[in-house]
């Protein structure tokens, strides 16, 4: 596939504060190095862009040497926290502003929905707005014409259609500016968070139509949100940017686990025993935390059908007054807390100074299709709970559809989506009685 | 830069911190012109709703004006008309001056006024003074029927309307005045994004912008006091001498003023886009 997006050493600098006094003695200035031929004197002194801490200048790099390719019909979410530079990056994509210094080389058409109902004029019809919003966005009058009936239709807002927006209540005018904007058909098609609208039904529609966008269609959609869920469900590409630097770039699910972990290794096995600084206190120590499958091999993602081990090495540094209890704590991909496990009996458990292996299997048709995170610990319930040591999210598993080895899927022919966050195989019994 | 130029040829966009100064996308309004005709149709159609005389407002405010005129500059001052009925001669004054200021006023804040827009979706940026230069023409077209109303009321109490060949001046007028506001306005538009001075400075220079037009006054009034080369050097003031001259075949039509108003307008259009264009590109930062 050709690539269609192609970003060099993209780069964007900001002045923070005002523009106001100052602004014309700086301009000043660099007018004179630039009649000098010099450097813009203002372009050396950013720095990095971490918005809780009090920088020494007031020049920041909103992104800084940003490279990467995308290729044609590929789905790439970028995720960061707020003030990472996703915005920047879209709005330099979508020529609102342009770089500091890089480049930005694009194939074919694209369409930024930086916002949805851009340019929506409230004393105008539906009908207007719908042709106004859609040559904002770059489409041409025949067009807008050609879809304007599918617009209502995916609206649902018929009725209302020769009225003005500004009496539409805000749901109505959000879903007919998405309608808009879903009907778009640019090669490249930019998104930020818009999709966080309106009410569930319609978020399902529009999660269905962009996802046609980029199947069906093969169009090649940069898309930018919090919602975790939303960008593993649709991208296959992820990004983080952290302060303005592009910190990971890999599969959207691996991008998705290494955010959520804050930025740490990404691995099945940890290993904390060289580190001068372990996770515990003067009683116990985490050496080593990992996920493996029943046949012992490390890994992070496993078939429905498949059960798999969560293991941990500790070690008790001296004699302890009561047995330990190692514990697996796992959440969702949402941060939903689903359930701790530790060992039932503890009694008979060993209080001598030395290392140990806890290991927790977890059996196959337990946990959904997922990402999830183990929280790793050892407590001692001794006048009180003692907690020695708790890594929250040390492990993350992904649980994949295996469409042979699933038993619900095999049995039933059922291609759907299953809720839920766990899906055990229970008994059934179901009988006719009349 | 001939094998850089190869290099991007399959590139159907680049974007890059700085462009050839004279790059100007001019082709990339033509594309957008579906844009441009929705925003002259919002213009319009925007600004009147949900009033009770609608359009009938371009009449009303001409009407005051000259009514304001009358009784200012022929009543009280008795400045003379060129011996053109003086209702004619400050409606079709106020009527072209009316354009050029509107024109003016609202392409200067083409940038302020439509930020939200402008951070969340490209298109060219020109396309909104266009639209806005554009729009105000149906204004005028309204304007001047009612001049040309007023002129067939007077044709037949007793002054009548010789049309001749000097109307085709007219359009050519227009569009200079057009060409002015435009020029003019955008440059200031581009210089209010990071200096807001600008904004305010201009709402009361185009006030004052009016008083050395011979817009209440006849040019052959001034031509022999000290003031005259204020006048002379105002590029709109043989553009209105021109205009009622192209009217009524009375004042002056100044070959040698035109052609000054005509170089006069395309510099400043071709410096309003140059740095416009430059401005457009990285105005979110600043504005």
């Amino acid at each position: 596939m050709s690539v269609v997006i192609k970003v060099e050493n993209l780069t964007k600098q900001y002045r923070l504060g005002e523009v106001s006094t100052g602004t014309l003695a700086h301009d000043i200035n660099r007018w004179w190095h630039r009649m000098r031929g010099n450097e813009d004197p203002y372009l050396k002194i950013g720095e990095e862009n971490d918005r809780t801490k009090m920088g020494n200048s007031e020049y920041v790099w909103a992104l800084q040497d940003i490279s990467f390719e995308v290729k044609q019909g590929e789905v790439l979410g970028i995720i960061g926290r707020n003030g990472a530079g996703k915005s920047t990056l879209l709005k330099i994509l979508s020529r609102t502003t342009t770089p500091t210094s890089g480049e930005v080389k694009i194939k074919g058409r694209v369409a930024s929905l930086l916002e949805v109902g851009t340019g929506f004029h409230p004393e105008l019809s539906g009908r207007d707005n719908i042709f106004l919003n859609g040559a904002i966005l770059g489409m041409t009058r025949r067009e807008i014409k050609k879809k304007f009936d599918e617009i209502i239709d995916f609206a649902g807002v018929e009725r209302y259609i020769d009225t003005p927006v500004k009496r539409y209540s805000s749901g109505m005018y959000v879903r007919l500016a998405f309608a808009v904007a879903a009907h778009l058909e640019p090669e490249i098609l930019i998104i930020d968070e818009v999709l966080a609208v309106g009410d569930a039904e319609f978020q399902k529609k529009c999660l269905g139509k962009m996802k046609d966008v980029s199947d069906k269609e093969g169009r090649t959609v940069i898309f930018v949100s919090h919602s975790m869920p939303m960008i593993a469900a649709l991208c296959r590409r992820g990004f983080i940017l952290r302060n303005g630097l592009m910190t990971f770039d890999g599969t959207a699910a691996s991008a998705v686990h290494n955010y959520q972990n804050g930025g740490k290794d990404n691995s099945a096995f940890l290993d904390y025993s060289n580190q001068s600084k372990k996770p515990g206190d003067h009683l116990a120590e985490l050496l080593q935390t990992w996920s493996q499958d029943s046949h012992g091999n490390i890994k992070s993602e496993f078939g429905i059908g498949e059960s798999f081990i969560i293991g941990m090495r500790y070690s008790l540094r001296v004699e302890v007054p009561m047995a330990p209890l190692p514990n697996f704590h796992f959440f969702d991909q949402f941060g939903q807390y689903i359930f701790v496990s530790s060992p039932l009996e503890n009694k008979h458990l060993e209080v001598a100074q030395g290392e140990y292996i806890a290991e927790c299997m977890v059996p196959s048709n337990f946990l959904n299709v997922g990402y999830f995170s183990v929280g790793v610990a050892l407590t001692f319930d001794h006048k009180g709970i003692h907690v020695s040591f708790y890594e929250q999210h040390a492990l993350n598993i992904t649980i994949t559809e295996n469409m042979e080895n699933s038993v619900t899927r095999s049995t039933n022919n059922y291609g759907g989506e299953i809720p839920g966050v766990i899906r055990p195989i229970l008994n059934w019994n179901v009988k006719k009685t009349s | 830069m001939n094998q850089s130029m190869q290099k991007n040829e399959d590139w159907d966009l680049v974007i890059r911190p700085k462009s050839s100064l004279f790059h100007l996308h001019l082709a990339d309004i033509w594309h957008y012109r579906d844009l441009l005709i929705l925003f002259i149709k919002r213009d319009f159609i925007a600004q009147y709703k949900q009033t009770i005389l609608g359009p009938l407002w371009h009449l009303i405010q001409p009407i005051l004006t000259t009514l304001v005129f009358l009784l200012l500059f022929g009543r009280i001052a008795h400045i003379p008309t060129d011996g053109i009925q003086p209702v004619l001669f400050y409606m079709s004054g106020i009527t072209l001056w009316n354009y050029f200021s509107i024109c003016l006023t609202s392409t200067s804040n083409t940038f302020i006024n439509n930020a939200a827009i402008f951070g969340k979706v490209y298109f060219p940026r020109l396309v909104i003074p266009l639209s806005i230069v554009l729009s105000n023409l149906i204004r005028l077209g309204i304007q001047f029927g009612l001049l040309l109303a007023t002129m067939i009321w007077y044709h037949f109490k007793g002054y009548p309307i010789q049309i001749s060949l000097t109307w085709l001046w007219i359009p050519v007028l227009v569009l200079l005045m057009a060409g002015l506001g435009l020029g003019l306005g955008i440059i200031i538009s581009s210089l209010t994004t990071k200096y807001r001075d600008l904004s305010i400075l201009m709402s009361f220079v185009v006030q004052l912008w009016m008083y050395i037009t011979p817009v209440g006054y006849p040019m052959s009034y001034l031509e022999h006091s000290k003031y005259a080369t204020f006048i002379n050097l105002n590029p709109l003031s043989s553009i209105v001498e021109a205009f009622r001259y192209a009217l009524f075949h009375k004042g002056s039509l100044n070959s040698s003023g035109l052609l000054y108003s005509f170089t006069f307008m395309l510099i400043s259009l071709f410096i309003g886009l140059l740095i416009f264009n430059k401005v457009e590109r990285s105005f979110m930062d600043t504005v």
